[in-house]
């Protein structure tokens, strides 16, 4: 498998970075030769073998459904590129 | 007292407990020589003289009050990947330039619990992506030491960079580090420092920037094995707030250290002599071998079949959860913003101008390989062949206690002369230590001799899940026999 220019676009649109215009082909070539290099992994029998996603196999611990912090807005606001009267401002998404 | 830098982590403990110096003067004294330092090395983001002043006179008051913890006073070095309250925390990139984070890191509580002092936040790889500490948007750092008769600037290793550069410049007295695929011990190795990355869920991630949430292990830099031991065990811990971490006790490190190794099995994996690789690095590993077996242990020639397959799953694995944790810094609530046109466009503005090349060739590999279509053919296949990997170690160690190998396939190199090549030729130097990540295994690099040019080489030691103690036992083996006490000649 390998990827396009057309694929890294699409790629960076989905990771939500502006295209690189100026490096699309040199990205192309690297994604591909890494591409190329991970592909060795077809040659190991995983037949019948579960995907291991954690070292660490004990069930995840569960605590008690109740608020553990909170009333602390100015710290959350803290380090907002924008924040007024207790709320983050984002840009307009909803016409 | 002589000279306070050159003491180990424990001399400098000793010396404060015997009331030789205060931690006021101790701190005084590291934070002039990391300014001092900092031009040539650059191996800082952030210095703060008041902030670390103001720690070392509150140290000094408990101490007047009777109240010295393990680490009362003793200057340390952070990775600025822990987020610090109060203190600028930017995982070295322009993304989170200027956040201060309102909040602690589990690990650095419990050293400041313990009373230790940081001296300065040390500059790293961008989010930790590098092993050449090349990345950081503060530009690079520089290994204090140089080839013989050279005065090209090497790399220290990544992506911990910053903290070894200023510990093997006698900066502190210890350093923190995080360890994805090899960023703990193979800087290390590239310094002539200890670098322990302890058992998966040791130490918890908790106000750690994330990179690869289950391949992250934060762990410790010392001078020497002991040193090390003791930070890693004070670092670690139960931690409810970061649920992989792991519930038990914590071992005592530190006395596991003067435990003799007679009567342990050490195996040496045949797999880790690769093509290529220096002949020094080979004989060293030769050399520790007859170390460990002039005190009594049993060599065991082993097999880990898997081990060539573990850098690629990891280049699968790592990039995917890289991509899915950054998904958080989009210029809403913290770090840079660059405003555009609508809201996805001030997404992409913001991400494209705050992350580095390294970090969004990794996003894009990550957002590649778990796009619909190629999420079973990469990412779930990586998966598996991971636990093939994890089945390695668990068959080997039926056989044997732990085992040795070289840390890295090559001492350190010069500034610019693998980055501008092929990305995976970078990749590559983490090879050694890239599985012990993927299985979750306790691992380690001490310093055990120099190359041909003098640079410093690193042996690794690796055991089962949760056993840092036969970890700790062996590397002091190592550390008697190898006797290493060479210095960086000093030109910063």
């Amino acid at each position: 498998m390998s990827v396009t220019e057309d694929d890294v676009r699409r790629i960076a649109r989905l990771a939500r970075i502006a295209e690189p215009t100026d490096r699309v082909a040199k990205l192309t070539g690297e994604l591909n030769g890494i591409l190329d290099w991970v592909e060795m992994l077809n040659e190991v029998d995983v037949d019948g073998v579960e995907p291991m996603t954690t070292p660490v196999s004990t069930p995840l611990p569960m605590r008690e459904d109740k608020v553990t912090d909170g009333e602390i807005p100015e710290k959350v606001l803290k380090n907002a590129p924008k924040a007024e009267e207790g709320f983050f401002v984002v840009p307009k998404s909803v016409e | 007292m002589s000279d306070v830098f050159s003491m180990s982590l424990l001399e400098a403990r000793d010396a404060l407990s015997r009331g030789d110096v205060s931690s006021a003067e101790l701190t005084a004294a590291h934070v002039k020589a990391a300014e001092a330092a900092q031009g040539a090395l650059n191996c800082f983001t952030v210095i703060d003289p008041e902030h670390a002043l103001g720690m070392a006179k509150a140290s000094d008051a408990r101490r007047a009050k009777g109240e010295a913890g393990a680490l009362e006073g003793v200057p340390l070095v952070i990775k600025d990947l822990f987020a610090t309250q109060g203190v600028d925390t930017t995982a070295s990139s322009n993304i989170l330039k200027g956040f201060k984070p309102e909040y602690e890191s589990s690990v650095t509580q419990n050293l400041w619990d313990a009373g230790a002092v940081m001296v300065a936040k040390s500059s790293m790889d961008e989010f930790a992506m590098g092993s050449s500490n090349e990345t950081a948007a503060t530009g690079p750092v520089v290994n204090p030491w140089r080839a013989k008769g050279s005065d090209e600037k090497l790399v220290p290793g990544g992506s911990s960079g910053g903290s070894v550069s200023a510990l093997a410049a006698d900066i502190g007295y210890g350093a923190t580090g995080t360890d994805t695929g090899g960023s703990i011990r193979q800087p290390a190795a590239f310094t002539g420092l200890v670098g322990v990355k302890p058992t998966y869920g040791r130490c918890s991630r908790w106000g750690v920037v994330a990179f690869a949430s289950s391949l992250d292990h934060p762990g410790a830099f010392g001078k020497t094995v002991r040193d090390s031991a003791l930070l890693t065990q004070t670092m670690a811990g139960h931690d409810p707030k970061d649920s992989t971490s792991y519930p038990g006790a914590v071992p005592d490190m530190l006395g596991a250290c003067d435990k003799p190794v007679k009567g342990l099995r050490i195996g040496v994996p045949k797999e880790y002599r690769v093509d290529g690789m220096p002949g020094e690095i080979d004989a060293l590993w030769e050399k520790g071998v007859e170390w460990l077996k002039s005190q009594g242990c049993e060599i065991v020639d082993i097999s880990l079949p898997m081990t060539k397959y573990a850098l690629p799953a990891y280049y699968i694995i790592a990039p995917a959860e890289a991509s899915s944790n950054l998904a958080r810094y989009d210029g809403m609530r913290y770090g840079l913003r660059v405003e555009g046109e609508d809201l996805i466009d001030t997404y992409e503005k913001t991400r494209a101008a705050g992350f580095g090349k390294e970090v969004q060739r990794r996003i894009l590999i990550g957002t590649y390989v778990l796009s619909a279509g190629y999420y079973d053919a990469y990412y779930v296949k990586a998966l598996k062949v991971r636990r093939r990997i994890y089945e390695d170690f668990q068959a080997a160690f039926e056989k044997v206690d732990a085992i040795l190998t070289p840390t890295t396939p090559s001492a350190a190199f010069g500034i610019g002369s693998k980055s501008k090549a092929d990305p995976i030729e970078m990749y590559l130097n983490d090879i050694f230590t890239v599985t012990a990540n993927i299985a979750g295994i306790p691992a380690m690099s001490v310093p055990a001799g120099l190359d041909a040019q003098g640079l410093p080489l690193g042996l690794q030691v690796i055991t089962r899940a949760l056993d840092e103690e036969t970890m700790f036992s062996v590397a002091a083996a190592i550390e008697d026999a190898a006797g290493f006490t060479a210095k960086p000649e000093r030109w910063w």
